[in-house]
């Protein structure tokens, strides 16, 4: 399907909220400020965002450790992710999951796990929720190259085929599972080719091309409101981060200098930009669209700095939404 | 009072919600086909869609039912033999014990796992776990462990109805066991233990099946005039502490009963309250019977006697009032 000029510049406009986004995090993790791990996903916006964009606001969204993107995607607020980052009371999930779990629920996340794969059957569950419910939302599943490889993925694939459930499976092959690359952990090059086990279409987008991206997720997602099923979307990107930030990657050597350097001249951002500038958008525009979004970063990160951190006894709080009572043990600390 | 099986009070608690909530559903290997008699007629009520058959893929359809419940589906799992809840620990433990925690209380996950225990019946080590105690130990999850029909269908109707996700694990030893379960409807509270009988001189905690052989123990005591109190948690999260202590500040003696490993057990954790919140009351030194640290075997001739019994559990007893 086309995509006119006002859609793509919202494509572009949410691309630069999460490349800012996560700049962002990145210099609050190289100044200590944020405690644990952060997953950038800088290099993979235009898959991202053209999967997402490609949902209504009332479909779910599953997405994994490298999530900070997925709900930016899917329109959330970044006031309340950055907000998360920083651990403070005012996140997305109160300062209790923190980067590797930056879900929105609001707008359709049902979670970001870091366990590698473990959301491919939650979005079967969704689906299949959904089909119960008699609604025709659709589920989008991001995963990348490694989930593939766990048992989980043809569990998935397997149960969605067979009940024919509205999944959409986006495959982000950012070519590496931490420091290994895809060609020494799969069988086969593309992801995209086990779908064919269990009868499902596939297809393989230029993931760093928002539209082909939107084009084919679209096409799915009509595939699985007309309740014809799955599909599995193998996008080829790429990471320009290491697979998560810290000293531990420093001085890698398993992916060479000329392969990233290739795919930065090919960046997601750059080649959307272009795309405007020869549909007829002004040059002036997009610098305001890009300041726009840096200033929308900049906002979220003062709404985050001035925010208060959680009492400590929130810490006791949310494990059960039927509470225990008192007098009861379940959840026991120390005397 | 009608008498029905322990296995009919599980399939009553089923229909019984399903008929009052369309959003509850059962999903297992095969589930239609009634293998074992919890599901008898629910297909033929609810339709293939909402007595869901699924492939063999334990981690799979876990993620699947929690998946569901995120959008406000209530799903029953059936994993029937309570060992191949391995495959699906990661899901149990990463997602549907953490969900609501690390969300920050954005989604929470109501469903229900049934497993059924089968042990004392030569069906070997991989057969045979009673592994409640395992999921006691990942805060976000309720245990239940019913010891009666009564109590099976009381406990699995208020697990069905929790907002957590509840593990139910069915005594396969008790699943020919007729009770008395009341034709009105009537829930169990989750955290309310049971005193089975009163009793004055040592206190009794038991588990599931053990309850049973704590009761024949307390019956042939009483004749030897030891008044044995038995109390059955019903469950294990959440414990009811207050009535354990309440009943050893009165007995002055425990013996907790467990047909679950040792080390680490069920029986262990109720020990270590005891001695922590109510040692000042103790007379005698607590003691536990559980199974051994050790593999369950095939023949029957080795397996025999890996679970403590009436035998056992009196002599235990007689041991603690000479002290």
């Amino acid at each position: 399907m086309p995509v006119d000029q006002p859609l793509l510049l919202e494509m572009y406009r949410r691309m630069g909220l999460i490349r800012c986004f996560d700049e962002a995090v990145k210099k609050l993790f190289d100044s200590g400020r944020i405690p644990g791990s952060a997953h950038l996903s800088i290099g993979q916006e235009g898959e991202v965002v053209g999967a997402c964009m490609a949902l209504r606001e009332d479909d779910y969204m599953v997405g994994n450790h490298r999530s900070h993107g997925h709900p930016i995607g899917k329109g959330a607020g970044v006031n309340a992710l950055m907000a998360e980052i920083l651990g403070k009371v005012t996140g997305v999930n109160r300062g209790k999951g923190g980067s590797m779990h930056l879900a929105d629920f609001s707008v359709g996340s049902l979670g970001e796990s870091s366990i590698v794969g473990s959301g491919l059957p939650i979005a079967v569950g969704a689906a299949l929720g959904s089909r119960m419910q008699k609604n025709d939302r659709v589920t989008l599943c991001f995963f990348g190259d490694g989930a593939s490889n766990q048992g989980y993925f043809h569990e998935a694939m397997n149960m969605a085929a067979l009940w024919k459930l509205p999944v959409i499976f986006l495959c982000e092959n950012n070519g590496y599972g931490v420091t290994t690359p895809n060609s020494r952990a799969a069988a086969l090059e593309d992801i995209s080719a086990r779908a064919a086990g269990y009868g499902t279409p596939s297809v393989i987008v230029d993931g760093q091309q928002c539209v082909a991206v939107y084009d084919a997720v679209g096409e799915a997602v009509e595939r699985a409101r007309r309740g014809d099923g799955p599909s599995l979307i193998e996008a080829k990107t790429y990471r320009y981060h290491h697979h998560s930030e810290g000293p531990l990657y420093d001085n890698m050597t398993y992916r060479p200098d000329e392969e990233l350097a290739a795919w930065r001249e090919r960046d997601p951002l750059l080649l959307t930009r272009q795309q405007l500038l020869a549909g007829g958008i002004a040059e002036a525009d997009l610098d305001e669209v890009e300041d726009s979004a840096r200033r929308e970063i900049a906002e979220a990160l003062a709404f985050a700095e001035q925010s208060p951190l959680p009492e400590p006894a929130e810490a006791f709080e949310h494990l059960y939404r039927t509470p225990i009572a008192a007098g009861n043990s379940g959840v026991t600390g120390n005397a | 009072m009608r008498k029905i099986t322990f296995l009919q009070a599980v399939a009553e608690a089923q229909a019984e919600e399903m008929a009052r909530d369309e959003s509850v559903f059962l999903m297992g290997e095969d589930v239609s086909g009634n293998v074992y008699g919890t599901s008898g007629g629910l297909l033929e009520q609810f339709g293939p869609e909402r007595v869901l058959d699924t492939p063999i893929c334990e981690s799979g359809f876990t993620g699947v039912a929690i998946g569901a419940a995120m959008v406000g589906m209530r799903p029953i799992v059936d994993y029937t033999i309570a060992s191949f809840m391995y495959l699906a620990t990661d899901q149990l433990v990463s997602m549907a014990a953490k969900s609501s925690y690390m969300y920050g209380g954005q989604t929470h996950i109501p469903a229900v796992f049934r497993a059924a225990m089968f042990y004392n019946g030569g069906i070997a080590a991989q057969h045979s776990d009673r592994n409640y105690s395992m999921f006691m130990n990942v805060p976000g999850l309720k245990v239940v462990v019913p010891s009666s029909p009564y109590d099976a269908k009381g406990l699995l109707k208020t697990a069905i109805r929790d907002e957590d996700p509840v593990l139910v694990f069915e005594d396969g030893n008790l699943w020919g066991q007729r009770g008395e379960v009341p034709e009105d409807e009537y829930l169990l509270p989750f955290g309310q233990a049971n005193i089975c009988n009163a009793g004055s001189d040592v206190t009794i905690v038991a588990i599931a099946a053990r309850v049973g052989e704590a009761m024949k123990a307390a019956a042939v005591l009483e004749k030897e005039g030891i008044s044995v109190e038995v109390i059955d948690p019903r469950t294990l999260v959440p414990l009811d502490k207050a009535t354990i202590l309440a009943s050893v500040g009165k007995t002055g003696r425990l013996l907790v009963v467990d047909q679950g490993h040792r080390t680490c057990g069920a029986a262990g954790e109720i020990v270590a309250i005891v001695a922590e919140e109510g040692f000042w009351d103790l007379q005698a030194p607590i003691k536990r019977l559980t199974a051994p640290d050790m593999q369950i075997p095939f023949s029957t001739a080795l397996e025999k006697g890996f679970y403590p019994e009436v035998e056992q559990i009196a002599a235990a007893v007689r041991e603690l009032v000479k002290e």
